[in-house]
């Protein structure tokens, strides 16, 4: 084993929380009507191709991207289109949906291979690849989705030098990438090598934390048994901290470099991709399978039946909240993805997206609010801070709304990984205004830009 | 001796002084800002007081803002200084007196608890502008009032203030002076400021989402749901739809309230209207409460 690294600056250590971490993935089964939003990733919504009463096929295309970061939206089942209309999403806003009737019989479009036989063989080039993770629409998993041809596309004058996959799992409670690991750890490593073949690298490098040493020591047990397959990847144990799996971070641990304020991470010569949208990269290339489901935690400390299931895209939150025991009384929470970084949600019965890593059911105790108090300057937010800033200024500024402020101050920078808030002993909502302050800020960036 | 020297440094200064002079003076000419001189004289009109109140960094701001709207547009309408008469501006601009209407602020969402009950619960930063990026509102309506207060927070006169009962903000018709600050503010456009009208009296609709009608009646009450009933009844041809959202024009209004009488979800308020005759009795608030 590789010795364990870390990223230096800040960073906190919540309780781990993984109570799902031994169950295995189970498939969950579809409903009756599932209802496909056609905005899944960040950037613009896909625009819908299919009209009512259509038949569709599963995995067929049923919303084409639009932009240039934008991702496409295949059906998750066989069936006929009720209607296309609006639904609503975990915020509560409406948001176009294709509705669809489904069949009790799966039928695949053509050209999928179903079988679960192992293709080790890489036939496609890089471009083919870029292309092909374009066509299954396939976005950044671990939350923010974020289309993955977009990070695939190495500008010119650059050069991609390592590909780092994201296998930290740093939110707490969290295990649907650490099941894929255990799991698919073969089809997960074929994935790492059509991603270096994608942009033309030699070295994969793959970043775990040490809490989850069964899956750190599986990965190097397959790759010392397949040296020549898997010839250039690595697994590189991470110390257990909270951020380590974002993006900088990951960097900043691995190769010791730093992405520079305001640039993409191809700068350091870094790709970072996360762990379910490698897997759903050896899908698509290998497979021709576009990206129609993923594994969903749900999760929590009074549910009766934690659990990772397998859901295609569509189904209703409240089904899964109903298999894993149905809701608690005495939860108040209910959050889209981890207790870090994922957000409270309106309405239990929005359909999961492709960024729905967890369903996470929080208790009063752990999600009330506590008395906010002021802030005493203890500055533990800025030495809890990983990108080095000072969130109660931010904090502060922001409140004031004075935007030329917040901007010299770098909130630009802010990941919104919410250890400051996490530390704070005055609970103030520091996020809060750190990211109403970003957005301020950003629109007044691009606006100026613009002119 | 120092009878020369004195002179010499006289001398010298005194050249220096006059080229110095010279070249400002030359610069002053070329570099010369042309401003219209009716922004000052407007600007004179204005108490000078800076106090912001307009909406505008200050009076010059604001005479600015006259001057450019009166050429552009052949009005100061929404322009207004709460301490001055605005009619004084509009005469220096040469437009005629009595073209500046009073206007107020009106609060188009009536999603109050009653109407749109709390189906979650918000805890977090009290910015509207943020908990609009976040959710759709405690009520669940996507474009509802969520009740922060960031147009409480701006206003420069005290003229808004969230009501405990409703939830929604309330405009005090005696300080608002209309000058828009708040409908600028508001991140889901809610407020609108619209001419007070005859006798105050003002009919609007207190409703701005645009869904359709199924998805306002999941969420609200109150909400107008565009079946267009207001728009037959409506003998000035006042009102137009938007998208779902019955609009009342207030440049065509004649408030003569008929459209209130028929909305079937009580969606249009009639401010400041005689009471009624007993059989209806719903939309007319007390004297001189603008309630949202």
């Amino acid at each position: 084993m590789n010795p364990i690294k870390t990223f230096q600056k800040g960073g906190v250590h919540p309780e781990e929380n993984k109570l799902s971490a031994d169950l295995p993935i189970q498939d969950f089964p579809m409903p009756k009507q599932i209802i496909v939003p056609l905005g899944q990733c960040l950037g613009a919504p896909a625009e819908c191709i299919v009209n009512k009463g259509d038949r569709v096929l599963t995995g067929q295309l049923i919303g084409t991207a639009k932009g240039f970061v934008s991702a496409n939206v295949h059906s998750p089942a066989t069936g006929t289109v009720a209607k296309v209309d609006v639904v609503m999403d975990h915020t509560g806003y409406y948001k176009p949906a294709v509705f669809i009737d489904r069949e009790e019989q799966d039928e695949w479009v053509e050209g999928v291979i179903q079988t679960d036989e192992l293709l080790t063989d890489i036939k496609l080039d890089p471009k083919q690849i870029i292309d092909k993770v374009k066509e299954c629409g396939i976005v950044g998993m671990g939350g923010a989705t974020f289309p993955t041809h977009v990070k695939l596309m190495v500008p010119e004058g650059k050069k991609a030098e390592y590909v780092i996959i994201n296998a930290a799992e740093c939110e707490p409670y969290l295990t649907c990438d650490y099941r894929l690991l255990l799991e698919k750890t073969q089809e997960f490593l074929i994935g790492v090598k059509i991603l270096m073949k994608g942009v033309g690298t030699s070295k994969g490098i793959i970043g775990i934390e040490t809490n989850k040493m069964k899956a750190i020591e599986l990965l190097d047990k397959t790759i010392k048994e397949h040296p020549d397959l898997y010839a250039g990847i690595e697994v590189q144990p991470l110390k257990t901290k909270y951020p380590q799996g974002g993006e900088k971070q990951i960097i900043k641990a691995i190769t010791g470099r730093e992405v520079p304020s305001g640039k993409l991470p191809i700068e350091t010569g870094c790709v970072v991709v996360n762990v379910a949208s490698t897997y759903a990269i050896y899908e698509a290339v290998q497979k021709n399978k576009p990206l129609i489901e993923r594994i969903v935690t749900v999760t929590g400390k009074s549910v009766k039946k934690p659990g990772n299931y397998r859901v295609r895209f569509g189904t209703p939150a409240d089904l899964l909240i109903e298999a894993a025991g149905g809701l608690p009384e005495d939860i108040t929470d209910i959050i889209n993805g981890g207790p870090m970084m994922g957000k409270s949600v309106s309405v239990t019965n929005f359909p999961c997206m492709k960024g729905t890593s967890g369903i996470l059911l929080m208790t009063l105790k752990e999600a009330q609010d506590r008395r906010q108090t002021n802030c005493i300057r203890c500055g533990r937010c800025a030495k809890a801070c990983p990108m080095g800033l000072q969130p109660f200024l931010l904090h502060k500024v922001a409140k004031l709304n004075d935007f030329d402020e917040t901007e010299k101050n770098h909130i630009m920078d802010c990941i919104e990984c919410g250890s400051c808030e996490f530390t704070c002993p005055a609970n103030i909502p520091l996020l809060d205004y750190i990211r109403y302050g970003k957005a301020k800020t950003g629109a007044i960036i691009r606006a100026r830009n613009q002119k | 001796m120092s009878y020369q020297t004195l002179l010499y440094s006289l001398a010298v200064l005194g050249i220096l002084g006059g080229i110095l002079a010279a070249v400002l003076y030359l610069v002053a000419q070329k570099f010369k800002v042309e401003e219209n001189p009716l922004i000052d004289e407007a600007e004179a009109c204005l108490p000078g007081a800076n106090c912001g109140g307009c909406g505008f960094a200050g009076c010059r701001a604001l005479a600015e803002a006259c001057v450019k709207q009166a050429a552009e547009k052949g009005n100061i309408d929404g322009l207004a200084c709460p301490g001055t008469d605005m009619n004084k501006v509009a005469a220096v601009l040469g437009l005629t007196a009595g073209v500046f209407e009073p206007k107020i602020a009106v609060v188009r969402c009536n999603g109050s608890c009653q109407n749109s009950p709390s189906k979650v619960h918000y805890e977090g930063a009290d910015i509207c502008a943020f908990a609009n990026t976040l959710y759709a509102g405690e009520g669940g309506c996507s474009k509802g009032c969520l009740g922060l207060g960031d147009c409480v927070k701006k206003c420069n006169f005290d003229a808004l203030h969230i009501d405990k009962e409703t939830g929604l903000p309330v405009v005090d018709p005696d300080k608002c002076v209309g000058c828009g600050v708040c409908a600028r503010t508001c991140p889901r456009g809610i407020i609108e400021v619209r001419p007070r009208g005859k006798k105050d009296r003002r009919v609007y609709v207190c409703c701005s989402n645009t869904d359709k009608g199924a998805l306002v009646i999941k969420n609200c009450s109150v909400g107008c749901i565009g079946c267009q009933k207001c728009l037959k009844e409506c003998p000035f041809e006042a009102i137009e739809m938007r998208g779902n959202l019955a609009y009342i024009d207030p440049a065509k209004c004649k408030a003569c309230g008929k459209c209130a009488k028929v909305c079937p979800r009580g969606s249009i308020h009639a401010i400041n209207f005689p009471t009624p005759k007993p059989e209806v009795q719903t939309e007319v608030k007390p004297e001189n409460t603008v309630t949202a």
